[in-house]
């Protein structure tokens, strides 16, 4: 796998959109040529080159490009974004939709992102060892697909709105979570190690939630459905079942209706 | 001799009352009183006649002091900041017509701006609701001839939209419905006990910030599902009867506004309100309105969706229509400083934004039209005063439910004044003109 | 105006019965001419198809639902590229509801001039014409809904017809509308209390009226009236297994009636999106084809025409004044439902719906629609649509026209079917081996609907003296045999010329046009108990004042074409 690396050199006055950090995007490129792709401040057109030192040689394909983002990112948005395999590494913050829309591939922050990370992701690996912004792993606004396969980790906290609309795939949260988990989720699982606020599976139809910390306010349509014990993230634990949502249609099997379920370590 | 101007459309709030009646002077410039309106709206055509009007666009100088400049120099320096801008927000339109909003639009395109309305910091969550769970909804006349069951949940017409409860909700008298309030069950939800819960049957008082857990229970209940003893400061037993008197009902409408929109969760009260209303129609028949604000907040809406497919927070920035409420809406581009330039139509933030938004406001370049002198006009470095629409021009506007309706116009604006679609329409010349584009 | 000679290329207008002659056309001062000597630009058309501009009969391209449809599917505009602003082209996206810029450059492309939006709510009238105003380069027209206004309804229970004609001329007036359109007649109404009208003999609750007695009544009135189209019917019992009897039921309604118009009409009843409503079976399990029954029908009635609604196999948003069905597709989907019910009026429901070619039914419904389209003996009654964008967008019209000119294309989806063996068990498309030819598809996509609408005598073909709308293909049809180039070369007009002035050029977009917008003045005897009927039920039951309804022509219509009809008795 070939790597290039690309470190910022100047902040941009507003904030920047990269659609084209992506190793879909650059694999096949020399650093020169990539230096003099387009980036966006609002409406103008500037180059790579302008505002990134570009080092390296990319693979022939995407499959054997890594990139290696140095520096502050956090006015730079869509890294990532739309990858379907390939490698990234961001040593730094970065802002709005990160792997966003991606498809495959691996994605490692070394920092923290912004909102809207992962947007319907579809397949691959997003891992941050700081926090996540609002929406994480949510769908795009008005569409009933939201993630559906691939896994996120998040060593940190996570900001509102994780896994809305969520149909399957994994996300782990090290710690605390805002309000609005899994909220119309039909599928997946969310792991939260720290702790919840509210609003928990609110009209979910299907899909895991598994809390080691507290909540402060449970959703009414979470009934008490027993208890097991189960190795969650690496943790043995014993959990108590919920049921939910109550108030929302379910898909049945076998005449059985099924919940999305929460389990809430003891 | 006076006249009496009848079918006149009131440019205040959503409820586009179109029964007003303005009592004018034998020359038509002056208005002598204004009958059927509430005291909101009254005051709004009687205001027009204020002495201190502001009649010629200004710049504000170095100093902080305003000169007053021509209509064609303010057409310029609105195009030259839009054009130089990277990324302008161009945002409000909520008290314009469709016609300037459309203008408007035009000049957006070329320019790359950001267009933005007042639902922003409204009923933005709402729309956004909408096109996650959609909206069984319709017009505030089938509430008028049907409606038997009326709930209003985070909204105080009584003070908010005055004749909305005598013109469509509570006290109208309709087809079905010949007995007026009488007819119908009203039921309140609100954490404060307002004047409008004083006229309810029935007023359930939420506990601050948890109405999407009341609003889940009484669809749990529906569904006969177990409940916790209290929901939201809510007896379960409260709850239970509550869903008997809607299920009782014929058709149910609820009504909803800026105490559910806005706290905790925004969107998702919303979404789980109109996932009730859909529920409900498994029982009996159940509409849902938004209680809009600005009178045509509605129209902007519509006219941002039919020219570029979506209601509000539009980024044509690169050429092409965005849309992400959190990305592309007008508080997180001001407090992210994600824009440099900005144009305010019909609306003030400068009242209705949080302070880091407003200094941002302050910071760029603003060009502020408006008919009026506002908080937002202080902290902008041009005022463009035009004539006030709904009163001195006519023009379409999109009631709370959708409807449209033409206003219309009773009095002249004062003498070389122009309308904010005419001023629009120089600037959208002068974008033209810098942009060498044929007209 | 500029005169335009389209030299050279392969002609064909079943107007005239010109089936491909290798012919010039002339154009000036916006009309076709017999022919021209100095023209200011000529057009090589060699080895391309030349043909009116397209005329499309139904379709939802403009008003309030279709804007809910718009603005409550943001995930639609990510379906397809949003094209950028470029030159005079607005910027332009969406997929299966395009905002207004896009829908006329893809009419534009598809070489079609003239779009008529089936379903306008009278109370959103204004908000129909103003898309319509912001709609470029086509022309259009909008069909206000009568079929469960409470005038109309108390008006027929009478047996009123004079009423009822005076008031549907006052609304036409009022809406700027172009003429009858009935969705699911008295059950709208009905869904108002949450019920609905499934068979023609269901009774409206409380108006005491029987859909029956709703459209034999409209289509007295229509005839009456003597407008240029004729009853353009949604009838009840849309999209269930089973309802081709409802169908046929309301189909015989037609019979005894003559057409009375001075537009060249020949139909009395317009069935739309027929394919809907030609199912048979009794639930989703068993549910299969009766085209060949209802067309059969159609085939042996001459004053009926239909256009068919073909299922494109697309994720689309379904969007009709028929409530409930809306309701009972999102029971069946779970998607996202609107719902508008429309004082005193109409309704309407929009739910996003994806047809997949794995799903056995999708398959049917996509089925029905061909075998229907094949089975027609005469394409100058059964016309091309999707009822757009309910069984698919309009933009893909050149799909059909290749599924329903090429075998193999058929075959080919067929064969990609997951319930293969099923689909084709359900319908008798698989044994049809008919090919349409050009001609029979110009006659379902413009010679056709434009004499059904009667518009015959002004577009829809290319007699001299008509409106100069003209589409120019870059299709051989002596050369080419691959059933691809069909739906790409319909997809791209090379040259499309509107009302004599070029819009497209090269396939480019040259000019956002002059679109006019058609609506109907009716002159009837006065009638002072409608008129006290209006005033009245103004003040007692609409939301809006009387003098506030009437959309305003200069204000909100591009330029106005009123068609004039004295009616007067």
């Amino acid at each position: 796998m070939n790597t290039v690396t690309i470190t910022i050199k100047k902040q941009p006055d507003l904030f920047l959109e990269a659609d084209c950090f992506t190793p879909d995007a650059l694999a096949g490129k020399k650093a020169d040529e990539i230096a003099e792709l387009p980036v966006f401040i609002g409406k103008t057109v500037e180059k790579i080159g302008d505002y990134f030192t570009v080092s390296g040689e990319t693979g022939p394909t995407a499959d054997e490009t890594r990139l290696v983002f140095n520096g502050d990112f956090t006015k730079v948005k869509y890294i990532g974004a739309k990858m379907s395999t390939g490698e990234v590494v961001l040593n730094g913050d970065a802002d709005m939709y990160v792997g966003s829309w991606m498809s495959g591939g691996k994605i490692t922050v070394n920092g923290s992102v912004g909102h809207f990370a992962a947007t319907a992701m579809s397949g691959g690996e997003l891992n941050i060892t700081g926090n996540a912004g609002n929406y994480l792993g949510a769908a795009y606004r008005g569409d009933w697909r939201g993630m559906s396969k691939g896994k996120i980790t998040v060593a940190g906290n996570v900001g509102s709105d994780c896994a809305t609309f969520m149909t399957g795939g994994e996300i782990e949260i090290g710690g605390n979570v805002d309000v609005h988990v899994m909220t119309h989720a039909d599928g997946g699982k969310v792991i939260i190690h720290g702790n919840a606020k509210s609003r928990l599976g609110g009209q979910a139809t299907r899909g895991e939630i598994y809390l080691f910390g507290t909540v402060d306010v449970m959703m009414p349509g979470y009934v008490k459905a027993g208890e097991t014990e189960l190795t969650i993230g690496g943790t043995k634990a014993v959990f108590t079942i919920y049921d939910g949502d109550q108030g929302e249609r379910h898909p049945t099997r076998k005449g059985l209706p099924i919940y999305a379920k929460l389990y809430l370590k003891k | 001799m006076s006249k009496r101007l009848t079918d006149i459309i009131c440019p205040f709030c959503g409820t586009l009352c179109d029964d007003i009646e303005v009592e004018v002077s034998d020359d038509g410039k002056q208005i002598l009183e204004v009958y059927n309106s509430c005291a909101i709206g009254s005051e709004k055509f009687l205001h027009a006649q204020s002495p201190d009007r502001i009649t010629r666009p200004r710049m504000k100088q170095e100093d902080g002091s305003w000169k007053e400049t021509t209509y064609e120099e303010a057409a310029k320096y609105t195009a030259k900041i839009l054009c130089d801008a990277k990324k302008p927000l161009m945002y409000g339109w909520s008290s314009t017509s469709c016609e300037a909003q459309s203008t408007g639009h035009m000049i957006a395109e070329q320019v790359g701006g950001v267009l933005d309305n007042t639902a922003t910091v409204c009923h933005g969550s709402t729309l956004i609701a909408m096109q996650d769970v959609g909206i069984p909804s319709c017009t505030l006349g089938e509430v008028k001839n049907r409606a038997d069951r009326i709930i209003f949940w985070g909204c105080n017409p009584a003070h908010a939209h005055p004749r909305h409860m005598s013109r469509y909700s509570i006290y109208s008298r309709g087809y079905f419905t010949g007995k007026g309030s009488k007819s119908r069950k009203i039921i309140v939800v609100d954490p404060r006990p307002t004047d409008s819960a004083s006229l309810a049957d029935e007023y359930i008082q939420v506990e601050q910030g948890r109405d999407y857990e009341l609003l889940s229970a009484l669809r749990a209940a529906l569904r006969g599902a177990q409940l916790p003893d209290k929901v939201s400061g809510v007896t379960k037993e409260k709850i239970y009867e509550i869903v008997d008197i809607l299920k009782g009902g014929r058709f149910v409408v609820i009504f909803f506004g800026m105490g559910v929109t806005h706290s905790l969760g925004k969107n998702h009260n919303i979404d789980m309100a109109i996932a009730l209303t859909a529920d409900l129609n498994n029982y009996t028949k159940a509409s849902i309105i938004a209680m809009r604000g600005h009178y045509n907040v509605t129209g902007s809406g519509q006219v941002l969706g039919w020219q570029f497919g979506f209601p509000f927070c539009v980024d044509l920035s690169r050429g092409f229509a965005r849309y992400n409420p959190g990305e592309t809406s007008s508080n997180d581009l001001l407090m992210r400083g994600e824009v440099d330039g900005c144009l305010v139509v019909g609306s003030d933030p400068g009242s209705h934004f949080p302070i880091a938004s407003v200094k941002k406001i302050h910071d760029i370049p603003t060009v502020c039209i408006d008919p009026h002198t506002t908080p937002t006009t202080a902290v902008s470095t041009c005022h463009v005063p035009v004539a006030i629409v709904g009163i001195e021009v006519g023009g379409s506007c999109y009631r709370m439910d959708n409807v449209p309706i033409e206003s219309r116009k009773v009095v002249d604006p004062p003498a070389g004044m122009l309308t904010d679609a005419e001023f629009l329409g120089l600037v959208l010349k002068e974008v033209n003109h810098i942009k060498g584009v044929a007209e | 105006m500029t005169s335009i000679l389209i030299k050279n290329g392969f002609v064909i207008d079943p107007v005239q019965g010109i089936r491909g002659d290798k012919m010039d056309i002339a154009i000036n001062d916006g009309k076709i001419v017999k022919n021209l000597s100095n023209p200011d630009k000529t057009i090589d058309a060699s080895g391309m198809v030349v043909m009116a501009g397209g005329v499309d009969i139904h379709s939802h391209v403009a008003g309030a639902k279709v804007n809910v449809g718009r603005t409550f599917r943001p995930e639609d505009k990510l379906q397809s590229t949003y094209a950028p602003y470029h030159g005079i082209r607005h910027m332009a996206g969406g997929t299966s509801v395009p905002t207004v810029f896009k829908t006329a450059y893809m009419y534009a492309d598809m070489g079609y001039t003239t779009v008529i939006e089936a379903a306008m709510p009278p109370l959103y009238a204004r908000h129909t014409h103003e898309e319509m105003r912001d709609t470029p380069i086509i022309d259009e027209a909008a069909l206000p809904m009568f079929g469960n206004n409470w005038f109309v309804l108390d008006y027929l229970k009478r047996g009123e017809m004079d009423n009822a004609a005076a008031y549907i001329a006052w609304l036409l007036r009022s809406t700027k509308g172009y003429g009858i359109k009935c969705v699911n007649p008295g059950g709208t109404e009905a869904w108002a209390w949450g019920l609905n009208c499934l068979s023609i003999d269901d009774p409206v609750p409380y108006f005491d009226i029987t859909p029956r007695q709703i459209v034999s009544g409209l289509m007295e009135v229509n005839e009456y009236l003597h407008l240029p189209h004729s009853l353009h019917l949604h009838s009840n019992n849309l999209g269930n297994p089973g309802n081709y009897t409802t169908t046929l039921d309301t189909l015989k309604l037609s019979e005894g009636i003559k057409p009375n118009n001075n537009f060249g009409r020949e139909q009395v009843l317009h069935h739309t999106h027929i394919q809907f409503h030609s199912y048979g079976g009794t639930t989703w399990a068993d549910f299969e084809s009766k085209g060949k029954e209802v067309m059969d029908y159609i085939n042996s009635h001459p004053a009926v025409t239909c256009d068919i609604g073909f299922v494109t196999l697309d994720e689309t948003t379904t969007m009709t004044g028929d409530g409930p069905f809306e309701y009972h597709l999102n029971k069946l989907n779970h998607l996202k439902w609107a719902n508008t019910d429309v004082e005193l009026e109409c309704g309407s429901g929009i739910v996003p719906y994806v047809y997949s070619k794995d799903v056995y039914v999708c398959g049917v419904q996509w089925s029905i629609g061909l075998e229907m389209a094949l089975l027609a003996k005469d394409h100058m009654r059964c016309y091309l649509t999707t009822d757009h964008p309910n069984a698919g967008p309009f933009w893909r019209y050149p799909r059909i026209m290749k599924w329903l000119m090429s075998e193999k294309a058929r075959n080919d989806v067929l064969a990609t079917m997951k319930n293969e063996d099923k689909v084709r068990d359900r319908s008798t498309l698989g044994s049809i081996d008919r090919e349409l030819t050009l001609y029979e598809i110009a006659q379902m996509t413009r010679a056709g609907p434009a004499k059904a609408l009667g518009l015959g005598s002004s577009v829809g073909g290319l007699v001299p003296g008509m409106q100069a709308d003209i589409a120019v293909y870059p299709y051989n049809p002596e050369t080419e045999s691959d059933p691809e180039k069909i739906e790409w070369a319909f997809s791209h007009a090379k040259y499309l010329i509107k009302s004599g002035e070029v819009i497209l050029n090269d396939g480019e977009v040259v000019s956002n046009g002059n679109k006019k917008t058609y609506w109907v003045d009716v002159k009837t005897t006065p009638n002072r108990q409608v008129e006290r009927d209006i005033d009245q039920t103004f003040v007692k039951y609409y939301t809006v004042n009387k003098n506030n309804y009437e959309v305003n022509e200069h204000e909100f219509m591009k330029n106005p074409c009123v068609v004039q009809i004295d009616a007067i008795q």
